[in-house]
């Protein structure tokens, strides 16, 4: 772990990385410490100051309503950040132990769960996410449901690949001939060999699900007004696009930053842990 | 040959497993719906009795298994019902457009492999110099933001700051060209309106750039990622023994090898490329099946919905047995076992 932080700030890329993201989580932590305007994250108006371009004390300029954009952008990282982890905390277990279980167990089992994984993988993510959000109405809750439904079958599909390879081993072997249980082979014996492989995934992935939950909101179809979303500010200031060109660089650049932080940190730890797969 | 014919049967009949399972997810899917479909494609003015009415159209009365046996059988028939926002048949709307959408994808996916591939290559070979970090850092900037903020960027700077090319749209107002296939680049040709054609080229340059931008990024990652394991094997010291130049070691004995691993993943992401077609359809208002889609949606206009879901699955479905009749090519050894891959 030390040695993996020590690396981790060694190499210039990989601790733009973790800067990236040291910055990313803090500011969602501290955002009503950091930000010139906490109740600009919701329904304010102030039509003395709307729509100007960046200027003291307002960095990022303001929105059509007068709010500080900066101050939006920070408060929408704190909703992106939640809503990326509950997603992962979610789909994470059940995406494992159904690869875990279906390229152990092999058989019926694997054929059956495996068809039901390549049904999920055959609509394209957005698209599943979007017909989720379409038959539901469009809150946080449900656009986590919905961005969830669609995220375990690729920890599926990765832990089974490794399962498959990892129980021809011979301490599986090992804990086979002792009569180890099915489930103490599974979660105690193969499982830990999984865990680089979903810890490297994970990291990318929290960026991936930034990309996914703001892709849905700019489409209208997820986190609703007056929440701060990066997505939405993009649809939002697109329509005055080229003259009130900071109501879609900054978020724009925003999302760019953070997802750009994950990918390094998850980058750099593949390389570490040597988890390529 | 025929190892290549049974691959094609074997991934043939996998797609329609998976293609019925598509359909029960995205049916029970739109059956969950809260609220009454027929009450709200008829609006709160309609009378009870209005409403009782489509719900029997509908087939709403009955059981989702019985609705669904219904659906299965017009689907058989090519019929997807009628869309309660267009008031068309489903199969009319999707047909008008679709080839849109498919013309910006495929514009897209020959970019990424166009651009990712090399890019890729020259990292592999110039490893740990400058071209690779150059290349490393960019597809991974590339990656990391979802497309319709590309499409925001590059028209600002593309169509706006620098006004190269068009801002929207997919053809000048000036031409009207009469729809064949629907692919304008084709439709075009067709009609012998070379103007047309390259004003409609010239239209589709920023949009599927756009769409393609994280494509290309995971395109050349793959590759190099591939490249540099390939070069580590021992052929390649022997190439480089026998006094083989570099640029024919990496473009023939490193590369081929390489790409058939990375090919899976591009085929996926080629596929991926129609859910993400939304988003730069919108900023570039490109009239593809988005702002149907999107509409649909908001209205939660069912037939509507299961359709043109079930259209893009299938489309994603066929493109990847493409991809893999692509590998089976490359590699001679699917090309000439016995087994199905």
């Amino acid at each position: 772990m030390r040695r993996t932080i020590a690396i981790l700030l060694q190499n210039p890329l990989s601790l733009l990385g973790v800067t990236l993201v040291t910055i990313v989580v803090l500011s969602a932590i501290f955002a009503d410490f950091i930000v010139p305007f906490p109740d600009h994250k919701g329904a304010v108006v102030d039509f003395a100051n709307f729509n100007k371009a960046p200027e003291w004390p307002y960095i990022f300029g303001t929105d059509l309503v007068g709010r500080d954009m900066f101050s939006r952008i920070v408060y929408a990282y704190r909703i992106s950040l939640i809503l990326g982890i509950v997603v992962l905390a979610i789909a994470v277990p059940i995406g494992v132990t159904v690869g875990l279980v279906a390229g152990y167990l092999g058989g019926w089992t694997e054929y059956a769960l495996m068809r039901v994984t390549d049904v999920f993988l055959s609509v394209p993510p957005l698209v599943l996410a979007m017909s989720i959000m379409g038959v539901l109405e469009p809150t946080l809750l449900n656009g986590m449901m919905a961005v969830t439904a669609m995220w375990w079958p690729w920890y599926t599909r990765l832990v089974y690949n490794i399962t498959r390879a990892e129980k021809e081993e011979g301490y599986v072997l090992a804990a086979e001939v002792i009569g180890a249980s099915k489930l103490h082979v599974i979660f105690r014996e193969i499982l830990p060999n999984c865990v680089p492989a979903i810890i490297t995934k994970m990291t990318l992935d929290l960026g991936f699900v930034i990309i996914i939950a703001s892709s849905l909101s700019f489409l209208g179809l997820g986190v609703q007004p007056p929440t701060p979303d990066l997505g939405s500010m993009v649809a939002d200031g697109a329509k005055y696009l080229p003259d009130s060109w900071w109501l879609t660089v900054f978020p724009g650049l925003a999302i760019l930053a953070a997802v750009f932080g994950f990918n390094l940190v998850g980058d750099a730890l593949r390389e570490i842990l040597g988890a390529d797969q | 040959m025929s190892p290549v014919v049974r691959l094609l049967a074997h991934r043939l009949g996998m797609s329609l497993i998976v293609l019925v399972g598509v359909s029960m997810l995205i049916f029970a899917i739109a059956r969950i719906i809260p609220g009454d479909p027929a009450r709200i494609a008829l609006g709160p003015n309609a009378t009870p009795e209005q409403v009782e009415n489509l719900r029997q159209a509908l087939h709403l009365d009955q059981s989702i298994v019985v609705q669904y046996g219904f659906f299965v059988a017009d689907l058989l028939r090519g019929d997807l019902g009628v869309s309660l926002y267009t008031n068309r048949p489903v199969i009319a709307d999707i047909a008008q457009f679709l080839p849109a959408t498919l013309e910006l994808v495929l514009a897209a996916g020959i970019m990424m492999i166009g651009i990712g591939l090399p890019l890729g290559i020259i990292s592999a070979r110039y490893r740990g110099r400058w071209p690779d970090n150059l290349v490393r850092l960019v597809s991974l900037l590339g990656v990391s933001a979802p497309s319709f903020v590309w499409a925001v960027i590059l028209m600002l700077l593309f169509a706006f700051f620098l006004p190269i090319f068009p801002i929207a749209g997919r053809i000048s107002d000036i031409y009207s060209i009469e729809a064949v296939t629907g692919f304008l680049l084709i439709d075009t040709l067709i009609a012998g309106n070379v103007a047309a054609f390259g004003d409609a080229a010239w239209h589709i340059v920023l949009p599927a750039f756009a769409l393609a931008v994280s494509g290309i990024g995971q395109a050349a990652r793959l590759t190099r990622a591939n490249m540099v394991e390939t070069y580590d094997k021992p052929y390649i010291e022997m190439a480089r023994s026998y006094g083989f130049p570099d640029r024919r070691i990496a473009n023939r004995f490193a590369f081929r090898p390489s790409l058939i691993p990375a090919l899976t993943i591009i085929g996926l992401d080629f596929a991926a490329m129609l859910g993400n077609a939304f988003l730069v359809e919108a900023v570039f208002a490109w009239p593809g099946l988005s702002r149907y889609g999107v509409a649909v949606i908001l209205r939660k206009d069912l037939n509507a919905i299961v359709g043109t879901v079930l259209i893009i699955s299938a489309t994603f479905l066929i493109m990847n047995i493409i991809v893999d009749l692509l590998i089976a090519f490359i590699n001679p050894r699917i090309r000439h076992s016995q087994r199905p891959a």
